[in-house]
């Protein structure tokens, strides 16, 4: 492919659940809801993994904020990847569970607690990717 | 004449580092110390199920005939995660009791290189380990254990009695990786990797291999090898069931519980009648929670358990007396089958100066990321 080929670089989502709407409008992390059963989960789904039904997922944005369920902090990892950190498990209020980094927090065991009340911010973050795309990525933020 | 399945022949070899040596040639290691401990060869086998996950679209055990006979018997390449040995430990199984075959070997290996396993991101777009939290296998397990801190409160020191535990009874493995005692304050003083797993809480990442001939009841007493055999009470394949946190957090308690439960019921038999597990210790964090999984503690009572010393060498329920993958080493493949060997070697009152006195029952329990998990349970025959 020419170089005058080549797509002009976009904004993007981390993940294929970070939704960066064409028309401009605000980034929002996307959950499906199942209208048989009821259950909420992360990303667009057209068919249901609790019950199976294969009609009736109705595409949802998922709530900006939550609770902290779950967490570890993290001092070894990949060359490059900067440490610590905390790896923050979230439950998102209205449904739907999320990993992510928890930010604001020190990284020591006797800071975190269970259940705190986090914000789930989304913001550009510096990484490109080789197609100098440019990156949103989704945070925890404890609510103050 | 009954259509049960029995082991009679196993072994593995010392798991270590073989950077100078192919997957094969452990594999082949492997099957011919199986095929020597029954009295067998490899013309004698009809069938052969090779586990093996990091070359699982390399014919592994095509290439372990290569080194052994090339015997022209159907060969299947299992791979599913962490339990690729005891699922091709369970193919064969599943293919005598179904009468198709009365003997065939079951081979599981692996070659590790070192460093962490796991990890977000895949190829498309940026990395997103330490963006997005962490995959890494340490966090994950860390993850597993820090929920059960949550939920009955289990402290560090807990979780890496586990390793003082496993890490003592290695001293008495002579095929474990590492033979060493670590006292409580080096495991918990050791580099942090995913609070609340040390370095010493992980498991260590080595090569290695183990094998076992599976036999219907028919051709074990025709080849007159019943004394030293070891019957196959029940065998379990499960993958994750539907939990809500799952996709995040991965859930290895489910899974877990899921099969347990099928294999006790197979088996006839509960948590009580069980003389020796053999369990996923992947991470010191993980035999925690697989204490409440496997049913040998009630809900909640995992770190006492512990505490208690009844998962020790001598205790109620022994636990890991092989030195466990914290120890032995985990070389994802031959895991499964290792720990077949190791129940095995027990149950035939073979197991030397770690020898659980008495035992009838053993339990093998391994989860793969992903998430599958396999339990079997052995009986002296």
């Amino acid at each position: 492919m020419s170089a005058a080929l080549k797509p002009e670089p976009t904004t993007k989502g981390a993940v294929p659940f970070l939704v960066v709407p064409k028309d401009g409008s605000a980034p929002y992390l996307a959950g499906s809801k199942c209208t048989k059963c009821g259950e909420v989960v992360v990303g667009t789904r057209e068919t249901c993994g609790k019950c199976g039904a294969r009609k009736g997922m109705e595409h949802v944005k998922l709530a900006g904020t939550g609770k902290l369920y779950n967490f570890t902090i993290v001092h070894r990892n990949f060359p490059g990847v900067p440490v610590p950190f905390i790896s923050a498990i979230v439950d998102v209020d209205g449904g739907g569970t999320l990993k992510g980094n928890l930010l604001g927090v020190e990284p020591k065991p006797d800071a975190i607690k269970f259940d705190m009340p986090v914000n789930i911010v989304i913001k550009p973050v510096p990484q490109k990717d080789k197609d100098g795309n440019s990156y949103l990525a989704y945070f925890f933020e404890p609510q103050s | 004449m009954s259509n049960d399945v029995y082991v009679v022949g196993t072994d593995m070899i010392k798991f270590g580092r073989f950077p100078e040596r192919s997957v094969p040639e452990l594999g082949a290691q492997a099957a011919l110390m199986a095929l020597d401990d029954c009295g067998l060869t490899i013309q004698d086998m009809q069938a052969v199920y090779s586990g093996n996950l990091f070359e699982a679209s390399a014919g592994v055990g095509q290439r372990i005939l290569r080194e052994i006979g090339q015997t022209g018997v159907p060969v299947v390449n299992v791979a599913n995660a962490c339990a690729t040995g005891a699922t091709a430990f369970r193919e064969g199984w599943m293919a005598v009791k179904a009468g198709i075959y009365d003997v065939v070997l079951c081979v599981g290996s692996e070659q590790m290189g070192s460093g962490l396993l796991g990890g977000g991101g895949g190829g498309k777009g940026i990395p997103t380990e330490g963006l997005l939290g962490s995959g890494t296998m340490p966090s994950v397990f860390a993850h597993v254990g820090l929920e059960h801190t949550r939920q009955y409160g289990t402290t560090f020191e807990q979780f890496a009695k586990v390793s003082v535990k496993n890490h003592f009874h290695s001293t008495l493995n002579p095929k474990a990786m590492y033979q060493k005692e670590t006292p409580l304050e080096e495991v918990m003083g050791a580099e942090m990797i995913s609070y609340p797993n040390t370095k010493l809480m992980c498991s260590v990442n080595v090569d290695g291999s183990a094998a076992a001939v599976l036999c219907s009841e028919k051709k074990a007493r025709e080849l007159g090898l019943m004394g030293r055999a070891v019957k196959v009470r029940a065998s379990a394949l499960t993958s994750d069931p539907y939990t809500a946190r799952n996709i995040a957090m991965m859930d290895f308690n489910a899974v877990t519980r899921l099969a347990a439960k099928t294999a006790y019921e197979m088996a006839g038999l509960g948590p009580d009648d069980v003389d020796l597990i053999e369990l996923h210790d992947c991470f010191a964090t993980a035999e925690i929670v697989h204490y409440e999984n496997l049913g040998i503690a009630k809900e909640g009572e995992a770190g006492s358990l512990i505490d208690s010393g009844a998962t020790q060498l001598g205790g109620r329920i022994p636990v890991n007396v092989s030195g466990g993958l914290l120890s032995k080493g985990h070389p994802l493949g031959a895991t499964g089958i290792a720990n077949i060997y190791e129940i095995t070697t027990h149950l035939r009152g073979e197991a030397g100066g770690r020898q659980v006195e008495g035992a009838k029952i053993g339990l093998t329990h391994v989860v793969g990321a992903g998430s599958a998990c396999a339990v079997h349970i052995l009986e002296k025959a």
